[in-house]
């Protein structure tokens, strides 16, 4: 059995007018892996995200998903239709922003079974049981699935807004710095439950972060950006040990020591 | 031609009518599906039913008999104000009577007699749009609809459950039409869905705020949404109406004094009138007669 790529991309470009968002990005993704994309601000590390998520159009280049049904789909392609209905089955958006991923105004169990409403399951006991299940994997006790995520903790929201996403069970996910604004012992509880998920679910992601120990953490490989290029890539092991671009030697090195 | 605005059958002008027809021809061809209109002002506020009144005047005729109903009742004063302005701008003949009438204006009720083919109900409705208070963007909405993703309609009924132990939601009890659009009916309450489906009479929604103008024709496939083990169900009264002694019909709560006395008795007065005369007595009512007296 030949393993393929689950995403495929090529000479992905962006541009903001003159300016450049990100500029002929080229990679693969395979199953089960999960590739951090890091740099400074502004270096063009969440265009590239949107790009790859559909979420923004981009100017040229492809990106190509390998569907379930075997056959490779450009993404720009796709209807809306197939678009959304891919985004909210086989992929999930992780925010940065847990409000931009949640209702903020509906109880957590309905926000972890919108998905599973919008494919068609019309029975409430049948969607509360695997909401409440998703609810105890991400740590959250169930006793808390009527309350709305208002009345939860920032690191909460996060693992609620995890769970959202990966109820129906998804092969791809997205996360925009899942641990922005977190503070160190709940981001670090945050990453050991990301990376457990990972590991059982055998998920493959993209992680946009800064933060180098985020990526050090859970991904296999990565990428990294400046002014909207890839500059260097390779397993995350390597590129931190042993980084080859002067711009990635000073990224290294500039990580607070305690 | 004088060229001056001069009086005009049923107050709106012809060339008003005629967008208002091309609307509902539209609607009538995709049901559920909201479609807009350059709704005109009209001599009453906003939220008094500008949008019903617009989709009567525009197929209201001369042979017409209209019939206009207000929470059920024929002598309220949206009810009575509006058929007041159908007399005066297209001296049309006015009714009470459910199946005299060939138009039904109504506001939020269904009458409890069956309509019959050639009859139109006509509703005034305030917020057309089922999704707008689950989803506030106009663009997403529209967009929902021509996807048919109504997964969101159903985090609603979820909600009720999950706070109430049951669905609800009582009134604009949203429906599918003919398995494709999900529809508000208009504030009726939800006793009167399963009235909408396969209903004779042509059933017209017209919202004049917010501009839009829907439609089920005769014969119409109407499903109240619902999850497998909550199943819709309508509302259910302990008593018979205090007045008619009628079952299964849908009642108002009237408080009769200060010390907590009260009666429940029809929505649709109509119907009321029509059981008394012909003998029905509740254990409050008295006979048609002596109440004339």
């Amino acid at each position: 059995m030949t393993i393929e790529p689950l995403l495929k991309v090529n000479g992905l470009t962006k541009m903001y007018g003159a300016r450049i968002g990100c500029a002929d990005v080229s990679f693969d993704l395979w199953p089960g892996e999960v590739l951090a994309i890091v740099g400074e601000s502004g270096s063009g590390k969440t265009t590239l995200l949107s790009c790859l998520s559909t979420r923004l159009e981009a100017t040229s280049g492809s990106v190509e998903y390998h569907m379930r049904d075997g056959a490779y789909g450009e993404l720009s392609r796709l209807t809306e239709a197939e678009r959304r209905f891919l985004m909210r089955t086989d992929w999930g958006f992780v925010h940065q922003n847990p409000a931009d991923g949640l209702r903020m105004t509906v109880s957590a169990g309905a926000n972890v079974g919108e998905r599973l409403m919008a494919i068609g399951h019309r029975h409430y006991g049948e969607i509360r049981e695997a909401a409440s299940d998703w609810l105890s994997r991400v740590e959250i006790s169930p006793s808390r699935i009527d309350d709305q995520p208002r009345a939860f903790s920032g690191g909460m929201r996060q693992r609620l807004q995890i769970a959202r996403n990966l109820i129906t069970g998804p092969r791809l996910v997205f996360m925009d710095e899942p641990t922005g604004g977190l503070d160190v012992s709940v981001q670090a509880r945050l990453l050991d439950l990301v990376r457990g998920l990972v590991h059982d679910l055998g998920l493959s992601a993209i992680v946009v972060t800064h933060d180098l120990a985020v990526a050090r953490l859970l991904s296999h490989r990565m990428m990294v950006m400046k002014d909207g290029h890839v500059i260097e890539q390779g397993l995350t092991d390597r590129v931190l040990d042993d980084p080859r671009e002067p711009y990635t030697q000073l990224l290294v090195s500039s990580i607070l020591q305690v | 031609m004088s060229g001056l605005a001069t009086y005009n059958f049923a107050y709106l002008d012809e060339q008003t009518k005629r967008m208002i027809r091309r609307a509902i021809l539209k609607a009538i061809a995709i049901p559920g599906y909201q479609v807009p209109f350059a709704s005109r002002e009209m001599p009453m506020p906003y939220g008094w039913g500008t949008g019903g009144v617009q989709v009567t005047a525009a197929i209201l005729g001369p042979t017409d008999v209209l019939k206009v109903i207000d929470q059920g009742a024929d002598d309220t004063t949206n009810a009575v104000s509006i058929r007041a302005f159908f007399q005066k701008v297209a001296n049309v003949e006015v009714t009470t009577r459910t199946k005299d009438a060939t138009i039904i204006q109504t506001r939020h009720r269904i009458p409890e007699e069956k309509l019959t083919e050639g009859q139109v109900l006509v509703y005034q409705v305030p917020i057309p749009e089922p999704l707008r208070f689950l989803e506030p963007r106009e663009t997403e909405t529209r967009k929902m609809h021509a996807l048919s993703e109504y997964g969101l309609m159903h985090v609603k009924l979820y909600e009720d459950i999950a706070r109430n132990g049951h669905i609800a939601t009582t009134y604009a009890y949203p429906v599918k039409v003919e398995g494709r659009y999900v529809m508000d009916p208009s504030p009726t309450p939800k006793f009167d869905n399963p009235k909408m489906h396969m209903s004779e009479a042509l059933q017209l929604f017209g919202a004049g705020r917010e501009k839009r103008i829907y439609a089920l024709p005769p014969f119409t496939d109407v499903v109240s949404l619902d999850f497998d083990d909550h199943p819709f169900t309508v509302q259910s009264f302990e008593k018979p109406c205090a007045l008619c002694g009628a079952e299964g019909v849908y009642l108002d709560e009237v408080v009769l004094d200060d010390r907590g006395g009260r009666m429940f008795v029809c929505s649709d007065t109509d119907y009321c009138e029509d059981r008394r005369a012909q003998g029905f007595l509740g254990d409050q009512g008295v006979p048609l007669k002596e109440a004339a007296e």
